[in-house]
């Protein structure tokens, strides 16, 4: 039994960072260490020379990790390149789904997949959770417009609410636009007049 | 008619202008082009994200698709250079720590001499001298290091060259991580602006016309491809010759300072745009003509010998055998398809896919492939020359 590979997760965010070391932990018994500092990076890397550094994709550090590459020899060689090459459609997939790993030259791709799989599914994960939470940020904010719009025109024209949503709607309808763009756009009117 | 869409990538900086007015001003649309711009986050996403297929042509450091074609860095792709998006157009500073010992000392911050700049900056610091850059494989190391050694330092001891993201490069100064930087504009200015830095040099003050991003592909796609990369070559030339028409750079710097680009105050990012810097927090202004070139002097023009200077550049670095570097560059800067992409167009097309790097003085007329063009000055600060045939 080989020693168990060593990764470091560099992720700011200590909730998520517990959920991808708990991801690789129920992929296979792994050595984790998390690194939520960006300053200094590559430094701190080079002292605990692991053999996978997985991180975000989206991450501005991850350029720091480039300069760990140029090292020449072996030994001062701790991540030596992006995903095992031959390891096929491994290195997309990892990119399609925002993580990025910097492996050490010579690790056998057998050893590395079960880390990656893990690693994809949880960014994965993550990137659902961030897009339905932008969805649901937008949807509050259309209301809040909405509710704003409907509520100049029951002033304005000193109607009822159902009836100022009618009046709403119909025009959207009309123009061939989403309701909340309407809404929008009178705010916006309204604004500049007063 | 239908657009042909393009997903492109680049980083948010200045120098990201040709992609992005070539999208707005509408000269993707002449050439029946829409560009599906993505903002990258960083130089290792955006070469990922075109070398795995999510993007198909992206602003790139134009030493970034020689290192790959070196198999340094964690390439996992070829790329091939269609055209220079913009020559010069980066920035040396120096934190505050060091800015205060170089006016103690006298320095007067001139912005224009690159000798007693260098050597102020040496007297100055503590060895080793810590700088800044955003990637390993730029302009910026490559005309620091150039700059430096023809100072006298002995780069390989004298200082330590780290990467830092530009928009991280302020804090790293204040953290005390780095001593100085070479950046892309806006973030030297910003760096002024947040009081962390003063500004020393613009970098063609090293080398008047050096290559500073690249439009690549990958390798291969140019092939199977050649009528949409054409157009593409053909869009961005346009967009190059709007942006350096001195009366569009408001327009620019408001398109640019949008928060789909680059989200920051438009008028620190016309400074690197028009070349007017503030260049200490105490507000000292400078002058940098000529700051950033994206189509004076056949700007866009590939030229080999720009590929085979990186090659050399970074095989000495790294300690890689230099005639396997040029044998390995020498495709990577496409002029000759940017010359069937642009012949026929008007543009400014040089005879030669090769030059002599920093052989001219002045501006100087030059044999193009049927009129004459006329080549901006190319020249080193240490007056040296680079003969790509000599080389090889």
């Amino acid at each position: 039994m080989p020693d168990p590979l060593s990764i470091i997760v560099v992720e700011a965010d200590r909730e998520r960072a517990f959920m991808i070391a708990d991801g690789l932990r129920e992929a296979g018994e792994f050595d984790i260490q998390v690194i939520s500092e960006p300053s200094g990076l590559a430094r701190r890397i080079e002292a605990r020379d692991p053999d996978v550094v997985l991180i975000d994709i989206a991450d501005p550090s991850r350029d720091v990790l480039e300069e760990l590459t140029l090292a020449s020899g072996p030994k001062e060689r701790p991540v030596a390149m992006f995903v095992d090459r031959s390891a096929d459609g491994l290195s997309a997939a990892a990119v399609e789904a925002g993580v990025s790993a910097y492996v050490v030259d010579g690790l056998q791709p057998s050893r590395l997949k079960p880390v990656l799989d893990a690693a994809i599914a949880r960014f994965r994960l993550f990137q659902r959770m961030r897009t339905e939470l932008a969805e649901a940020k937008r949807a509050l904010e259309e209301r809040k417009v909405i509710d704003r719009a409907k509520g100049m025109i029951m002033k304005a024209r000193g109607i009822e609410e159902d009836e100022a949503y009618a009046l709403l709607r119909k025009a959207a309808m009309d123009q061939n636009k989403r309701v909340a763009e309407v809404a929008q756009a009178l705010v916006t009117a309204a604004g500049l007049l007063a | 008619m239908s657009l042909t869409r393009i997903p492109a990538g680049y980083v948010p900086l200045t120098d990201a202008a040709p992609l992005i007015a070539a999208q707005e001003m509408g000269f993707a649309a002449e050439e029946r082009l829409t560009l599906d711009l993505h903002r990258a986050p960083s130089w290792s996403s955006l070469r990922d994200m075109l070398a795995y297929g999510q993007v198909d042509a992206a602003q790139m450091l134009s030493p970034v698709p020689v290192a790959a074609a070196l198999g340094l860095g964690g390439a996992s792709a070829q790329f091939s250079v269609l055209s220079v998006l913009s020559v010069n157009g980066t920035v040396i500073g120096a934190g505050s720590r060091l800015a205060d010992r170089l006016t103690a000392a006298g320095h007067r911050f001139s912005f224009d001499d690159a000798v007693s700049a260098g050597q102020a900056l040496i007297a100055a610091s503590d060895r080793p001298l810590r700088i800044g850059v955003p990637f390993p494989f730029s302009m910026h190391a490559e005309l620091l290091t150039y700059w430096l050694e023809g100072l006298g330092l002995d780069t390989a001891q004298d200082i330590v060259i780290r990467t830092v993201p530009p928009p991280l490069m302020a804090r790293a100064i204040r953290s005390g991580d780095i001593d100085a930087f070479c950046v892309g504009e806006p973030w030297g200015s910003i760096a002024v602006e947040q009081g962390d830095g003063s500004l020393l040099l613009p970098g063609r003050a090293i080398w008047s016309f050096a290559p500073e991003k690249v439009l690549a592909v990958r390798s291969g796609w140019a092939e199977t491809e050649p009528a949409l990369s054409g157009r593409l070559v053909r869009a961005l030339w346009r967009a190059g010759r709007w942006l350096a028409d001195p009366s569009c750079r408001g327009l620019a710097a408001e398109i640019l300072s949008s928060r789909r680009y680059l989200d920051l105050p438009a008028e620190i990012i016309e400074r690197g745009l028009s070349g007017k810097f503030t260049v200490t927090p105490q507000g000292l202004q400078r002058e940098a003509p000529g700051f950033v070139g994206f189509h004076d002097g056949a700007a866009g023009y590939p030229w080999r010998s720009q590929a085979q200077w990186t090659a050399l550049r970074l095989a000495k670095r790294n300690g890689l055998d230099q005639q396997t570097a040029l044998q390995k560059a020498k495709h990577v800067f496409r002029s000759d398809l940017y010359r069937t992409a642009l012949s026929g167009t008007g543009a400014e097309l040089p005879g030669a896919s090769s030059r002599l790097g920093g052989a001219l003085e002045a501006g100087t007329p030059a044999a193009g492939e049927s009129d004459p063009v006329n080549l901006l000055p190319n020249r080193f600060f240490d007056g040296r020359v680079f003969d790509p045939l000599a080389a090889g």
